[in-house]
Order: C-alpha cells, then sequence, then structure tokens
C-alpha cells in the first residue's frame, strides 16, 4: 500500500461545501443502515428502564452499537456497573486496532483534530473512510464528515425508538440487511489482490470459527490480528530474496 | 438505578469506548511507522470486514453453531455479484436490501 498524506494532498484544492457533500454521500448507507438498528436499540434500551433522554444522552457519550446493545442487555439482567464497563472496553477493543489503521492516512494532522475524529471511530465509518483513503481525492474534513454524519443518524434513530420503535414492523423493506450489504461490499472494495484476497477467507475461517467456540465479540478482533499476521508472513515469504527471481 | 448511577455508567462507558479509539491515532499519526507495521496495517481492513461479516453468514442461533443456506449467505451471493460488478456502494445496499426482503418474503433459505 503507498503512503498517501491526506492531510496536505487535497486539503487546499476543494472548497468546504464540496467536502461536506462528498462526505454526506459517503456516509448515507451507513445511516440507512443505523436506522434499523437504532430503533431496535432505542425500543430495547426502553424496556430495560431507560427514557428516551438517557437513550440519547448514551448514544452521544459511548457510540458504539454492538456495546450500547449488550449494556442495555445486562442492564436488564441486572449487572452492575463495573461488569457493564468492564464489558464495554472489551467489546471496543477492536477499535484500537481501527484506529491504528486510520493513522496511517492521518500523517502530521494536529493532535487536536485527531482527539476529535477519534470521537466517530466505529465499524461503519472506518470501513467506509479507509475504502476511500484507498482510492485517493479523500482528506480528513470529509472522513469526519463521514462520522459524524453518522453520528447523527446513530442518535437520532436509537432517540426515536425510545419513543415510538414499538409501532415500526420488524424487517419491514428488508433494512435490516443494509449493513450486512454495506459490509460486503466494503469488502469487495478492499479485494486489490491474491494476498488480500487470502487474508479475507483466513479472516472468514477464523472469525466463523471462534465465534461458535467462544461466547461474546472477541472474534472480530482475534480473527483479524491473526488473518493480517498470517497474510503478512505470507506475503513476506513469498516476496523474500531467493524466490520467484 | 438512580440518576447517579445512570450517569456513572455512561460515563464510565463513554471513557472506555472513547479512549481505544483515541490513544492509537494520536499516538501513531505522529512519528514515522516502520515498513513492516505499514504493511501489517494495511491488511486489517480486510481482515476486519471479513470477520465482521463471516459469522453473519456462517453462523447463527443461540447456542452458536455453524449454518449453511442462512438466507443471510443465500442472499450475499448475488449481493457480493452485484458488488464486483458494479463496485456501486449505494447500490449494493439497496440490492441487498430488497433481495433479503423478497427472500424473507418467500421464505427462502429457511431450511
Amino acid at each position: 500500500m503507498e503512503l498517501r498524506d491526506g492531510y496536505s494532498a487535497q486539503e487546499t484544492e476543494t472548497s468546504g461545501g464540496k467536502k461536506l457533500r462528498e462526505g454526506l454521500a459517503a456516509a448515507w448507507p451507513i445511516c440507512l443502515g443505523y436506522f434499523p438498528l437504532g430503533l431496535a436499540l432505542g425500543v430495547l434500551a426502553q424496556k430495560a428502564g431507560l427514557s428516551p433522554w438517557w437513550i440519547g444522552l448514551m448514544s452521544i457519550l459511548v457510540f458504539a452499537g454492538s456495546a450500547q446493545f449488550i449494556a442495555v442487555a445486562m442492564l436488564d439482567g441486572g449487572a452492575s456497573l463495573a461488569a457493564i464497563i468492564l464489558t464495554t472496553l472489551v467489546v471496543n477493543f477492536r477499535h484500537f486496532l481501527m484506529s491504528s489503521a486510520l493513522a496511517v492516512h492521518l500523517r502530521k494532522v494536529p493532535r487536536g483534530f485527531l482527539c476529535l475524529f477519534a470521537y466517530g471511530i466505529t465499524d461503519e465509518s472506518f470501513a467506509v473512510n479507509m475504502t476511500r483513503f484507498r482510492q485517493g481525492g479523500w482528506d480528513r474534513w470529509r472522513a469526519l464528515v463521514v462520522n459524524q454524519t453518522a453520528n447523527l443518524a446513530w442518535i437520532a434513530a436509537t432517540v426515536a425508538g425510545g419513543f415510538a420503535g414499538a409501532f415500526i414492523p420488524r424487517g419491514a423493506f428488508g433494512i435490516d440487511y443494509a449493513l450486512t450489504a454495506m459490509f460486503l461490499c466494503l469488502l469487495v472494495f478492499q479485494l486489490q489482490g491474491r494476498i488480500y484476497i487470502f487474508t479475507a477467507i483466513i479472516s472468514a475461517i477464523f472469525a466463523v470459527t471462534w465465534y461458535v467456540w467462544v461466547p461474546g465479540d472477541s472474534y472480530v478482533v482475534v480473527a483479524s490480528v491473526g488473518a493480517a499476521t498470517v497474510g503478512f508472513f505470507l506475503k513476506r515469504w513469498h516476496n523474500a530474496p531467493g524466490r520467484r527471481s | 438505578m438512580t440518576f447517579r448511577d445512570y450517569l456513572l455508567l455512561i460515563v464510565g462507558m463513554g471513557a472506555v469506548t472513547y479512549l481505544p479509539r483515541c490513544l492509537p491515532i494520536v499516538a501513531l499519526a505522529q512519528r514515522r511507522l516502520p515498513q513492516w507495521l505499514i504493511d501489517w496495517l494495511s491488511l486489517i481492513p480486510v481482515a476486519i470486514l471479513s470477520a465482521l461479516v463471516a459469522p453473519t453468514l456462517f453462523a447463527g442461533g443461540e447456542p452458536r453453531t455453524f449454518e449453511l443456506g442462512k438466507p443471510e449467505f443465500l442472499v450475499a451471493i448475488p449481493t457480493f455479484l452485484f458488488a464486483l460488478r458494479t463496485r456501486s456502494l449505494g447500490g449494493t445496499v439497496l440490492v441487498g436490501m430488497l433481495l433479503f426482503w423478497v427472500a424473507r418474503a418467500l421464505g427462502v433459505g429457511t431450511w
């Protein structure tokens, strides 16, 4: 992968309005997917005793869908605060990896910007932004628009779920498949050579195996670290001097 | 739970959500990364995407088991091909939703 300096390359040429529009255009599939998820979370949270305003505050301060689902389920089951917070930490550990991978594209960006940007790093915004950075013509401002648009959609959807989610039929228009379809397409974008295809297959095998055998969400971190490491060594071995000469 | 408990919970969850997102990017963006780390990190997105989506397609249930022929998987095949052909994110999302909706309505893949 080539190193792109996301900070300087695109920054001066384009107006703010165009960046905003491009960021919004990239974010809409995420928002579409967040809508049913957020509604569902809002309904569950309300049943667990959180008012819509608490749900909104949670979505603002936490903004981590899967962790919020788990927290709500644990609240409903009467878990302790410490147990819920610890579980949240474990579930969110995958973002440690995503944040590291994003750093490659945000070199020499001011620290204050990074602290703001980091708030919006989710599975979905990570996947969209990494793909765009790779394709080129993407910069930190567009990426921030993606993060924060998704964030607003998430907050709105979860609060709406707290108020009215119980009236919306489940599975309408196949909308609960939106995020799966989005991940599939972003996966296609990432398959840029044999080593990437190989890494994807290994990761899928690791993830499904780990998912079936080990309870919880650790499969994402375990499978992606494992598969990236296998892919890395395979590429090294393949490119080693003496082979392929 | 009291007002204070809820607030503590949400602030605590917020802190452990934010820190893993913030620390690596702030620490790594300021320095020159070794080439091996860049190479390794370049495989992380494809690995994460595959790990996120694979269990949805190939596993399910409680307790969790392997499942072949889930509607999610059957719909994923044409959705994947559509993405390969068109390279359109928005189009793929809409096609996937439509196919999944139809598959559910027809009861496809529930065997």
